[in-house]
């Protein structure tokens, strides 16, 4: 279970504040108006926002004074995930040891990985010689490969058209259903969350809302909420 | 979390930049202390004094009003070569002092090709030694970066106000008063302090082609007061007046500066619809400076075939010296520059930005006699000529070095820095995986200028060596002053080859491969 007691999160602008607990293993969409914090709160959760006031756990863990590294989270960002100078291999294999000093059984690791998210054979490859779906797919083999408890997605697809995108979210499902990870995901389409995420949390003036079913928000949604999605 | 979450330390930056800013201060407090004001400025002073403020003024006016036409051409002409002739104008920046003075000898000396031409005519040769030869060469070394600056300013003039003027049919003097005066007048005050700046430590220069009584800068006073009267004292002295007359100038240029131009940008041309009158003008002025350049670099390059052909042995040895200590000053520069850039780049500007550029502020010969007076005591400071001056060539080049590493290394930080820490890829990871690789090409480029600059530095070297010891530059000057001519455009040709050898390769090999 990730649990935010009482945060408060400053970005500068504004302040927001969660207290709020998820399941293990659900899979949550964040959305709400832009600019009300949805990535505020996943950078948060991730670490590269400190907590104003109060504590983030998982599970019995007090994540609050964590780096980021050291986290039980795997993000992916909106872009920059990939570094273009680095072998599909590597890229992945970074998941496994920042030094990429990899033994064998970490290497087969790196290459199951690749083959389960569909490259076999690419990964002597450098990103720019990828499709925009293909590079997506190297990131989520390293989120794999990682095997962190959390998944947190700052729209990381968002510049994929739609089909592909749909593709990706279906991948992401599966992965997470595979690994038993926590996916947290900021989208800013209802469709997304209606697609894969069984919960949804609101962030809207100033507040991220304890989750509630999808459907539930979705078909009832607050005044703030269906002020955003016309 | 006190601190924001960063995938690098910036601590060996700081050490770093503390080496540097104690290297330069414990040196400059050694100078204030030796200093003997007892004895005060003699009259020899005073005129090293003047003449160097002369120089440098007048330096400063030559190369800032020619750059202007010049500038003006390239700004508005668009003709083949254009983004050559720009890129070479880059070049004098790394072009070692002592070939480009044998060019320029070449050409306007006593026996030149001009004073040849106007024997022709009948009439006297020109005389290049003092005041003219001095100011001639600093134009021949700033013209170029002048002009560069300058024509950075025209390019920043926004192609709207082009198009508008075009639309009012404003044309020649009027379109000059309303778009290009307003520029210049931003512009100009700043590359004048720059170029002055520059000239008044000018050391080389005044060696070859000023001396006597005359013709002396107080950097080659120093020189004098140390190697001729070892007047350690007086050196000092001179130094603490040297000090405080670059430091002043290193102010105001900075007070009154501009981005400097490393490439990026200026071969972007603005579409303009005026000055169809004054194409010819444009031509000469660009024809001028084209030949005014590139005429002492052919001549070196003619004289010095013959020569290279049998150079003497004490020139090979002088050679590999001069790439040993290039090679270690680089290595220096980069275990200075790369750390420094880093901790700029993760918000620890202030302190670590002000000691490179300490560098500027500092002549090589103040540090060179600092050093020369805290070694002394201890050991034989012609000993450590050569480790000294591969230590002074790389902090005088690490402003540049600097000027080009941080903002590629604050942009890596700003794109991969999250990535990598949330893949845990703390410190050395970071450097060995994302940092290195991802600034390779600037990594080359600052290496291959700190090579060449190193290479063909006659500065401090001049101070320290034995007539044992010598590095290229250095023994092109003996070769000089012994008269043997063709040996010295021989040596001068290897140098000029070298230093550009050295910068294309390790520039050439940052970007080799390099990813996008």
């Amino acid at each position: 279970m990730l649990k935010l007691e009482r945060c408060l999160i400053s970005n500068g602008e504004f302040d927001l504040s969660a207290d709020l607990e998820i399941e293990q293993g659900q899979r949550i969409a964040v959305i709400g108006p832009s600019g009300a914090g949805k990535t505020t709160l996943i950078e948060a959760i991730a670490g590269f926002r400190p907590l104003a006031q109060g504590r983030l756990f998982w599970q019995a863990e007090d994540l609050s004074e964590k780096p980021p590294g050291r986290r039980p989270v795997a993000m992916l960002f909106q872009d920059g995930n990939l570094f273009p100078h680095l072998t599909v291999a590597q890229n992945v294999g970074l998941g496994l040891r920042p030094d990429l000093r990899l033994d064998k059984a970490q290497q087969e690791n790196v290459m199951r990985a690749l083959s389960r998210v569909g490259l076999d054979g690419l990964e002597a490859r450098k990103p720019a010689a990828l499709s925009g779906g293909q590079q997506s797919r190297v990131a989520l083999a390293r989120v794999l490969v990682q095997g962190r408890a959390m998944l947190l997605l700052d729209e990381p697809f968002a510049a994929l058209g739609p089909a592909l995108k749909a593709e990706m979210l279906d991948l992401v499902a599966e992965l997470a259903d595979e690994t038993g990870a926590t996916l947290l995901m900021v989208s800013h389409d209802p469709d997304d969350a209606r697609r894969i995420a069984g919960q949804v949390v609101l962030v809207a003036e100033g507040k991220a809302h304890p989750p509630v079913t999808t459907a539930e928000l979705l078909d009832n949604p607050p005044p703030v909420l269906r002020a955003y999605l016309g | 979390m006190a601190d924001r979450a960063q995938p690098l330390s910036p601590w060996p930056g700081i050490l770093a930049a503390t080496g540097v800013a104690a290297l330069i201060l414990g040196t400059l407090v050694a100078v204030v202390l030796r200093a003997e004001a007892g004895t005060g400025l003699g009259a020899s002073d005073w005129a090293a004094l003047r003449f160097t403020l002369v120089q440098a003024s007048l330096s400063a006016l030559f190369s800032v009003g020619l750059a202007v036409p010049v500038a003006r051409a390239l700004a508005r002409r668009r003709f083949p070569g254009r983004r050559v002739l720009i890129a070479l104008l880059g070049a004098p920046f790394i072009l070692p002092v002592i070939v480009a003075i044998l060019g320029l000898l070449e050409v306007f000396g006593r026996a030149g090709w001009v004073s040849q031409g106007l024997g022709l005519f009948g009439l006297e040769p020109i005389r290049i030694y003092g005041l003219h030869g001095v100011v001639l060469a600093h134009v021949f070394f700033n013209l170029p970066l002048a002009t560069r600056l300058i024509l950075q300013g025209w390019q920043e003039i926004p192609a709207e106000r082009f198009r508008l003027a075009a639309q009012l049919n404003i044309e020649g003097a009027s379109m000059f008063r309303l778009l290009e005066l307003p520029m210049l007048r931003q512009v100009v005050p700043g590359v004048l302090a720059v170029v002055f700046a520059i000239c008044l430590t000018s050391f080389a220069v005044a060696l070859t082609l000023g001396g006597g009584p005359r013709a002396t800068t107080i950097e080659l006073a120093i020189y004098q007061a140390f190697r001729f009267d070892f007047d350690l004292g007086r050196a000092a002295l001179l130094s603490a007046v040297q000090l405080i007359l670059t430091g002043t100038a290193a102010f105001l240029a900075l007070k009154v500066s501009l981005g400097e131009g490393f490439g990026g940008g200026l071969d972007r041309q603005v579409r303009r619809w005026d000055g169809r009158g004054s194409r010819v003008l444009d031509a000469v002025w660009i024809l001028l400076a084209g030949a005014f350049l590139l005429l002492p670099l052919a001549a070196i390059v003619l004289s010095g075939v013959p020569g290279l052909l049998e150079l003497p042995p004490v020139v090979v040895r002088a050679a590999l010296t001069s790439v040993g200590v290039a090679l270690v000053s680089t290595l220096i520069l980069l275990l200075l520059a790369l750390p420094m850039a880093a901790a700029v780049a993760l918000g620890r500007a202030g302190a670590v930005e002000m000691s490179g550029i300490l560098g500027l502020a500092a002549s090589p010969l103040v540090i060179g006699t600092g050093l020369f007076i805290v070694i002394f005591p201890i050991a034989d400071p012609f000993d450590f000529a050569l480790p000294v001056t591969a230590v002074v060539n790389a902090v005088m080049a690490l402003p540049f070095a600097l000027r080009i590493l941080v903002p590629r290394a604050r942009a890596v930080v700003a794109r991969y820095g999250r990535l990598g820490l949330s893949l845990d890829m703390g410190g050395w990871s970071f450097v060995r995986w994302v940092l290195l690789p991802r600034m390779r090409p600037q990594i080359g480029f600052a290496a291959g200028l700190g090579a060449a600059l190193s290479m063909g530095d006659l500065g401090v070297i001049a101070l320290f060596a034995d007539p044992e010891l010598a590095t290229l530059p250095l023994q092109i000057y003996r070769l000089m002053g012994a008269y043997r001519m063709e040996a010295a455009a021989g040596a001068a040709l290897l140098l000029l080859a070298l230093s550009m050898g050295l910068f294309w390769l390790l520039d050439r090999g940052g970007r080799w491969h390099a990813e996008a």
